[in-house]
């Protein structure tokens, strides 16, 4: 008793506290390749046996060869890139707007009670349903589209920005205050800190909703991109067409996304969340 | 360095925190405030800091009334609050105007963290939080600092642990502390004077004095007869206001 009061442990990281070796496993991306091969077999069993119409849904070697074709003859570059060109703009402008907007409604209270209402209004209206409107004013080409998508960035962006923003901890505000932070500080040194893990979900969510409205877009009179390239399949009669714009779709959703959460972690990685192994 | 004369705070929502409290705290000297919870004392320790404003009184640090938060004034609280996206070094360093690796390195040095300096609050022990934390008090060495019950979410061992590291700190430049505690044992360790509140609203009841060398041994004849005495004093200062369900809010900020 006495000797431990004398010279009391002191803590530390307990050594023994590594993460045990675990066995070698198949790599992650090996796993989640498993369910889209079963799927993409089974289909090509079926349409080469038969037992699926190939006329309505072709086979998948079809649609590699449709791909293929594209891009040697067909002008599938071009294509991937004018939609590509579409979303990143529209992401751009849409999720600027929204974190310029999302951070003040965010930080003042003023602000905050003058615009968040009109916005959370705004919100409810089906972002399509401004396509009729916005080929008036703008016309039907580039200007429309880029703002379409933009629109439908701006408001996943700017709701979970301004709330994220609005929730950091009000304890580690009071640090600011003890420092004698004045607005700009705080915002730049504990509000947006605080709420980039929250925000890099929201410009993920944008992003995917940016591909969504691109299709929407390009079905009203576009001449090029992967939305014409749906509606040109539909009225020439070439499934083909459409899965191999679709698998498209899918490619490039998933590989921007990819990049813009990677681009995240790199801001995030001092998150003290729980990893999946520990509760299942 | 500390004046604190006839200071009330009313809420917003109406309670009546503290009432008429005065107390100094002379430069170097350590001040300890412990009373039942909710009696007004970390209410005190915010107005102080110039976290709070009071409704009546002045309060004055190092002579010049308290308009808001100062760098004289350093601060920690129950929590570390250190944030989670910065290492311990730059946990350290936040409250520099000018970043200053020499600076923050002293003071790490002084909380025992240096092995740490590049960890990130998620890998550290409770008590190495809470120790960043001082840390960051004490990089600007701040003339005054306060602490609201820093140690009373920590083990027992590492609280013994972390208030011999503050009596250290202390010993390094000597500030004034103002001390919000509820432990009587943490207060009789570390203080000159402890005073004793009650509640609500809240004001002093008592004053101790402590007249026993430092490092103060707890088993010691007279720190069992403070014990004693202070355990006297809450007692009675929990009897004088008992906080019942009626009259008990926490305020409301």
């Amino acid at each position: 008793m006495t000797r431990l009061l004398a010279k009391p442990p002191r803590d530390r990281i307990d050594p023994g506290a590594v993460p045990s070796q675990r066995r070698k496993r198949v790599p992650r991306w090996a796993v989640a390749l498993i369910v889209p091969i079963v799927i993409v077999a089974l289909w090509e069993v079926g349409a080469v046996t038969g037992t699926i119409s190939t006329r309505l849904i072709p086979a998948p070697s079809t649609i590699a060869a449709t791909i293929g074709d594209l891009a040697t003859g067909g002008d599938l570059l071009g294509h991937v890139v004018s939609t590509t060109t579409r979303v990143l703009a529209g992401f751009v402008l849409g999720a600027l707007v929204a974190t310029l907007l999302g951070a003040a409604t965010g930080v003042s209270e003023r602000f905050g009670t003058l615009f968040d209402p009109t916005l959370q209004a705004l919100r409810n209206i089906p972002s399509i349903a401004w396509t009729p409107l916005f080929i008036l004013w703008f016309g039907i080409f580039e200007t429309s589209k880029v703002l379409m998508i933009a629109l439908g960035v701006f408001f996943p962006v700017y709701l979970t920005f301004s709330g994220a923003i609005a929730s950091v901890d009000r304890r580690l505000v009071e640090v600011g205050r003890v420092y004698g932070f004045g607005t700009t500080s705080m915002i730049r040194r504990i509000l947006l800190p605080a709420s980039l893990p929250t925000y890099v979900i929201g410009l993920r969510n944008g992003l995917g909703l940016g591909w969504m409205f691109v299709v929407a877009a390009e079905f009203l009179g576009a001449s090029q991109g992967l939305g014409y390239l749906l509606v040109d399949g539909q009225q020439t009669g070439r499934p083909a067409v459409i899965i191999a714009s679709i698998v498209m779709f899918a490619l490039l959703g998933k590989v921007t996304d990819r990049l813009l959460s990677s681009a995240g972690a790199r801001f995030t990685r001092w998150q003290d969340g729980f990893t999946r192994e520990a509760i299942a | 360095m500390i004046e604190v004369a006839g200071v009330s705070k009313r809420f917003d929502s109406g309670l009546l925190a503290v009432s008429e409290v005065d107390l100094a705290v002379a430069a170097s000297e350590i001040v300890a405030v412990i009373g039942p919870s909710g009696c007004g004392k970390s209410t005190v320790l915010r107005l102080i800091a110039g976290l709070e404003s009071p409704t009546n009184g002045s309060v004055r640090v190092a002579g010049h009334r308290v308009e808001g938060p100062d760098r004289s004034v350093g601060v920690v609280f129950q929590e570390p609050r250190l944030m989670p996206w910065l290492t311990v070094e730059r946990n350290v360093s936040f409250g520099l105007a000018q970043p200053d690796d020499g600076v923050t390195a002293e003071a790490i040095e002084r909380v025992g963290l240096s092995a740490f300096a590049r960890s990130l609050p998620k890998e550290l022990s409770g008590g190495m939080a809470q120790r960043t934390a001082i840390a960051r008090a004490l990089v600007t060495k701040p003339p005054v600092l306060l602490l609201d019950e820093p140690f009373s979410a920590l083990d027992a061992f590492t609280r013994i642990d972390l208030q011999e590291h503050l009596l250290e700190v202390w010993g390094w430049y000597r500030p004034t502390m103002f001390l919000v505690t509820h432990d009587i044992d943490e207060a009789l360790v570390l203080a000159d004077r402890v005073l004793v509140f009650s509640g609500q609203p809240g004001s002093i009841q008592a004053e101790l004095i402590l007249d026993l060398p430092r490092p103060r041994d707890r088993t010691d004849h007279a720190f069992h007869a403070f014990q004693d005495l202070a355990m006297e004093e809450l007692g009675r200062s929990m009897q004088e206001a008992p906080p019942t369900l009626a009259t008990f809010r926490p305020p409301v900020d």
